[in-house]
């Protein structure tokens, strides 16, 4: 199986902190990847350098073998790779048909020509944001967002606002899916239900989805492999198993002291 | 009486409405109140000066040509100064326009000279229509009909093209733009163009009633900052009902108070909307952007 996403030897500085420390590793195509570590391992800046937000002083990310750094955001985006982030990122004073429609946004067409200055290709246009429409419509059939389809985005409840950050994910048709807490701020009925929808984006969607995830149970359930970082820096990689059961994992998370970890371990 | 009132408080605030919507749709994308606004449109109305004079175009390709020059003037600025500003905060970019507006106000004393000009606009500022018993002037009705075009097309470009939406986009959540794919600095240097054309419009309706010189644009541009505040910086409905208000209200107190004070009135209304209604008077409570 080829490598979808690559990361080779990637470093970011931020002033004298080492956010990312020669971070190496690799996603097979079809898998669910999973990204945990303690908060301020860089497990988001990781994102936003894959996304282009950010420049990394050093290392490769090869996405399809192709070089992402160096390249805009937007160019990122029509490579086919989507993302969300921790703390949703909407265009609140639209609806969520607006928001989902938008993340369709590459696959439309200039439309400045065609509905202005050539408005006898209407028709054409019309044509084609009745195909766009369809597609939104499936995706708010997916995440059953029927009920919120005309809302403004702002008004509606957190989870529902972490969905339609998913929605518009989808609506760009990634290959490559990259969620930032995709459960956080979730009940444990909608949590429920996002993994079954995770589970669906992989198999009947076919797209492969690196997650960065704090709810252990859902990463031990979803994930097909689990990458640990802590200080910028690979703890360990493998099945979820492993990784949870790794003593450097176990140290990262419950703390240095041995004595302290061990009194944990007992209770 | 009341009823030329009202034509001749449209009429002025039709030329406020667009100096407002200019300023407007900058800020919406750049969060600066744009005060190089009135400079640019003052340049590109010289620029249509010269092309008039010239008499090698007919006019109306003439005014297509100035067009077409404030929307690579609005465009090149952006690129020039504004985007040059790393993460810069809203003071930053307040200074970088008023440098930007010292700069054009200085090339355009330099290129044209500090005398007034007559611009000759072949649209009449004395020639009137009568409808009922109201007088309204070609200039005023070509002003008035232009606002409410441009309005109109403004609003599709904002609903239906991809270009426009995506622009919305920007001004709603800057990062989300990008990473749906939204090339963001395209769309501010876009931006830019399509407030410099509208100011440009302005500047070319404005200049006949009043004569050319590198001062051509301040008034003008205090009424529509006033105009915009009005309105709320934010809305560009709130910017145009904000322009036709100021306008009606310019008029209404210089028909019954007093003729000489009438510019009063926009500083007034400044004041009493910051005091009492700081977020304008027709925008919908809009949050801060962090």
């Amino acid at each position: 199986m080829a490598a979808l996403l690559k990361v080779d030897n990637l470093t970011k500085h931020f002033g004298g902190i080492l956010a990312l420390d020669h971070l190496s590793f690799e996603v097979q195509e079809g898998e669910i990847y999973s990204i945990i570590g303690p908060n301020g391992a860089g497990k988001t800046t990781l994102f936003n350098c894959i996304s282009g937000l950010y420049r990394p002083d050093k290392g490769s990310i090869l996405f399809s073998g192709q070089e992402l750094i160096g390249l805009k955001p937007h160019k990122i985006a029509e490579l086919g790779i989507a993302r969300t982030f921790q703390n949703i990122e909407l265009f609140s004073h639209m609806t969520t048909m607006d928001n989902l429609l938008l993340g369709r946004h590459i696959h439309l067409r200039s439309g400045v020509w065609h509905s202005l200055l050539l408005p006898w290709r209407k028709s054409l246009t019309a044509r084609e944001e009745v195909a766009h429409r369809a597609r939104i419509e499936q995706i708010i059939d997916f995440l059953e967002l029927q009920s919120a389809r005309d809302q403004f985005v702002k008004s509606l409840p957190y989870g529902r606002q972490k969905l339609v950050e998913l929605g518009r994910a989808l609506a760009l048709e990634p290959k490559l899916l990259l969620l930032d807490e995709p459960s956080a701020g979730m009940n444990t009925e909608e949590r429920q239900d996002l993994f079954f929808w995770l589970q669906d984006i992989k198999e009947d969607l076919g797209i492969t989805i690196v997650m960065i995830e704090h709810n252990m149970q859902m990463v031990m359930d979803v994930s097909d492999r689990i990458l640990a970082i802590d200080f910028g820096k690979k703890l360990a990689e493998g099945l979820p198993e492993e990784v949870a059961n790794h003593p450097d994992v176990i140290k990262a998370y419950l703390g240095e002291d041995e004595h302290e970890s061990a009194a944990v371990a007992r209770q | 009486m009341f009823g030329q009132l009202v034509i001749n408080g449209m009429a002025v605030g039709s030329l406020y409405a667009l100096v407002a919507l200019a300023m407007v749709i900058i800020y919406k994308a750049s969060e600066v109140p744009n005060f190089a606004q009135g400079e640019m449109a003052m340049v590109s109305t010289y620029f249509a000066y010269m092309l008039l004079i010239s008499d090698r175009v007919p006019w109306q390709l003439a005014l297509l040509g100035t067009l077409v020059f404030a929307f690579v003037l609005g465009m090149v600025l952006e690129f020039l100064f504004v985007r040059r500003a790393k993460e810069p905060t809203v003071l930053d970019l307040i200074i970088v326009t008023l440098g930007m507006q010292l700069v054009l106000h200085g090339l355009a004393g330099w290129k044209w000279g500090p005398d007034q000009k007559d611009f000759p606009l072949p649209i009449s500022d004395t020639e009137v229509v009568q409808v009922g018993g109201v007088v309204i002037s070609y200039l005023n009705l070509t002003t008035m009909i232009t606002a409410l075009v441009l309005m109109g097309l403004l609003y599709a470009f904002f609903q239906y093209t991809k270009i426009g939406v995506a622009m919305k986009a920007t001004q709603q959540n800057w990062m989300a733009a990008r990473i749906n794919g939204i090339r963001t600095n395209h769309i501010l240097g876009i931006t830019w163009g399509i407030s410099s054309v509208i100011g440009a419009l302005a500047g070319v309706l404005f200049a006949p009633t009043s004569t050319l010189d590198p001062h051509l644009m301040w008034d003008p541009l205090i009424k529509g900052f006033a105009a915009a505040v009005m309105g709320g910086m934010n809305s560009l409905v709130g910017a145009a009902l904000g322009g036709y208000l100021l306008g009606f209200l310019e008029n209404l107190f210089g028909l019954y108070i007093s003729l000489e004070f009438k510019s009063i009135v926009a500083f007034l209304a400044i004041v009493l909307v910051l005091w009492f209604r700081p977020s304008g008077l027709f925008s919908k409570h809009y949050e801060r952007r962090v």
